[in-house]
């Protein structure tokens, strides 16, 4: 019986031995496990790009709608139309009375005009309390944020994103200067740092006033949202059962509100790209299995080209067995080298594209590699094993007369 | 008990509609060392003959008894291993490993019997030294010249140390001078007791045979021994 080491030596002679073709069939092999390795980091650089601009707003972060979202599909409830009562100021003064809830901010959003020496643009106003700032992250560049008052009187000042100080003041220093907003003037006490970053909205294109300023100004009542930060991550399912405890009686009784967490969109996120790298890993795979293809027909070239040799080797005695190991080995040989190619390429692709994108952690996950390696590999033999069958079940008399 | 030991041996192929009788009705009795020449026409049987003897093909009907045992109703495998053992080939192209050196095509038949590469280095070197190849281990086919690779190709055909060679027009792709040298070294071997049964079309080569055997459409024709 032959050695395995000799066979493996003997295949790799022959693979070897015609250059081309065995750079032509890595190269298939490559392309496939590079496509794989290279998607995959795509898509799973994106869920992280997005798990960590959520991250960012605050883990322990619950944030209250107005209105009740039914979440278990459609029930009887669902069509009895309930008009939500309105989220009041009041309501967001009570949730500070909770003992596991450490910040509120009330928000109010609406679009207007900025106006400064003669310079208008539209914007976002965003109407809230000295809060806001800890609960996004917001630092000031100059001056600073909101000032610590009742939220019900609202005095006239605003703090300005820092595309908007750059578009009104140029290099004049804002911090002061009076600017209009709809049909109000606010004193700009704060100019917010670059950003660039928050998902939705942009916070260095917005003008942050009181919410009591933002309610008499869009002349309204009721708040878009109230943002509340739990003490820690764990104290958030007991504090959403607390603000649902102190609106309910609020609201006579009334379950009419919505409450959304960090966890809860992070989760549908991670699993809603997930399941997209998940398919355009699938989707590359196809490449492999094409090439699983090729090496069949490189390597059933292979046996033509070697029918001579293969009658050669019949009539010194090699048995059908060692014949198929032998062409079996090749198939695997090559396969296994155009994969370990295909890994490197892919990684070179990832590590260009987090050059040319750094805010996209492209990083193929290692489930992807384990799986493309594994598919290049097993396609590769499966594919090499007809070949290797024809190879050994040739006819040494008709093998030896082909020259 | 013959070495060789064909009884009735029929082999038909079939081609198309028509069947042709390669060999019909074939008995011979070989002895061990015997020096047997098969000459005759071409289409006259004499490669089928070959190709039977070594085991490449089956006979239809008949038994073909190799040193007593009866070789026709082995597996695959078994005959795999009498020819690895008992028979060594020698072609008339050849037939080296184009992608080998000559040490590498030497080497062959004992890294399919699977033997430890030691061994094998010895022993290639032997037969590189006995065929007068000692340089030449290195070079491949294409660096050889046409005498040069027949030689390789019967050190290949001996290095496990065969019962019989089976030798197909061994100088048929040589000049004359070359082919004479060729031919002496097999007659050497045989001379030190390995059997040797030559198939050829040149009436010079198939005189210095002790045994001529001539065929015809598939029949020995004439058995003589000098």
């Amino acid at each position: 019986m032959m050695r395995s080491r000799d066979i493996l030596a003997f295949a790799t002679r022959a693979a070897t031995a015609t250059p081309l073709r065995t750079a032509l069939m890595m190269l298939a092999m490559a392309i496939g496990v590079a496509a794989v390795v290279l998607l995959t980091a795509l898509g799973d650089g994106a869920r992280r790009y997005v798990v960590r601009e959520f991250s960012a707003l605050g883990s322990s972060l619950i944030i209250v709608l107005p209105g009740r979202t039914e979440t278990g599909g459609l029930g009887a409830g669902s069509f009895v139309t309930n008009t939500p009562r309105d989220l009041t100021v009041d309501d967001a003064a009570a949730l500070q009375r909770s003992g596991l809830i450490t910040r509120v901010a009330p928000l109010v959003v609406g679009n207007s005009e900025i106006a400064y020496g003669g310079r208008l643009r539209e914007v976002v106003v965003v109407g809230s309390s000295t809060a806001f700032a800890e609960i996004r992250n917001f630092t000031t560049a100059q001056g600073r944020f909101l000032p610590e008052e009742d939220w019900r009187r609202g005095s006239a000042v605003a703090v300005i994103g820092a595309t908007l100080d750059k578009e009104l003041f140029g290099t004049e220093p804002a911090l002061g200067k009076m600017i209009r907003v709809g049909d109000r003037r606010y004193r700009v006490i704060g100019v917010l740092a670059a950003s660039g970053s928050g998902l939705g909205m942009n916070a260095d294109e917005l003008v942050i006033v009181p919410v009591a300023a933002a309610q008499a100004l869009f002349n309204a009542s009721s708040l878009f949202r109230i943002f509340a930060e739990a003490r820690n991550r764990d104290a958030v399912p007991a504090a959403k059962d607390q603000i649902l405890d102190i609106l309910k009686a609020r609201h006579d009784g009334e379950e009419d509100v919505t409450l959304i967490t960090q966890d809860a969109v992070l989760g549908t996120f991670d699993r809603i790209l997930g399941a997209l790298t998940l398919a355009v890993a699938g989707i590359a795979a196809i490449s492999l299995a094409v090439a699983g293809i090729l090496v069949m027909n490189v390597m059933l070239v292979a046996v033509t080209q070697r029918t001579s040799e293969i009658g050669l080797l019949k009539a010194l005695g090699a048995t059908g067995r060692a014949i198929r190991l032998m062409f079996l080995t090749e198939a695997a040989l090559l396969s296994i080298a155009g994969a370990l190619a295909g890994l490197l390429l892919g990684h070179l692709g990832a590590w260009g594209l987090r050059l040319a994108f750094p805010v996209l952690p492209a990083y193929p996950p290692d489930w992807a590699i384990l799986a493309g390696l594994g598919t290049a590999i097993v396609t590769g033999v499966l594919f090499g094993v007809m070949p290797a069958r024809h190879a050994a079940t040739l006819d040494p008399v008709d093998a030896l007369a082909k020259r | 008990m013959a070495q060789i030991e064909l009884d009735k041996i029929q082999r038909i192929f079939q081609l198309g509609d028509s069947e042709v009788h390669a060999l019909q009705d074939v008995s011979l009795r070989i002895e061990a060392g015997e020096y047997v020449s098969v000459m005759g026409p071409s289409g006259s049987g004499k490669s089928t003959l070959l190709n039977l003897l070594g085991l490449l093909d089956r006979p239809n009907d008949g038994t073909y008894r190799l040193e007593g045992r009866d070789v026709t109703t082995l597996g695959p495998d078994d005959q795999a291993r009498v020819r690895r053992e008992r028979i060594g080939f020698v072609f008339q192209s050849f037939h080296l490993v184009p992608r080998l050196t000559a040490e590498e095509n030497i080497a062959l038949p004992l890294l399919l019997a699977g033997i430890a590469p030691a061994e094998r280095k010895t022993r290639v070197a032997q037969a590189l030294s006995d065929f007068g190849l000692g340089t030449r281990g290195d070079h491949r086919p294409d660096q050889l010249s046409g005498g040069q690779r027949q030689r390789v190709a019967i050190a290949r055909a001996t290095i496990m140390q065969p019962a019989m060679l089976l030798a197909d027009e061994p100088t048929g792709n040589l000049d004359r001078a070359t082919g004479e040298d060729v031919t002496a070294l097999l007659e050497t071997l045989n001379g030190r007791g390995v059997t040797l049964i030559v198939v050829t079309h040149d009436p010079h080569m198939g005189e210095r045979a002790h045994r001529r055997i001539r065929m015809e459409d598939g029949r020995i024709q004439s058995d003589t021994q000098r």
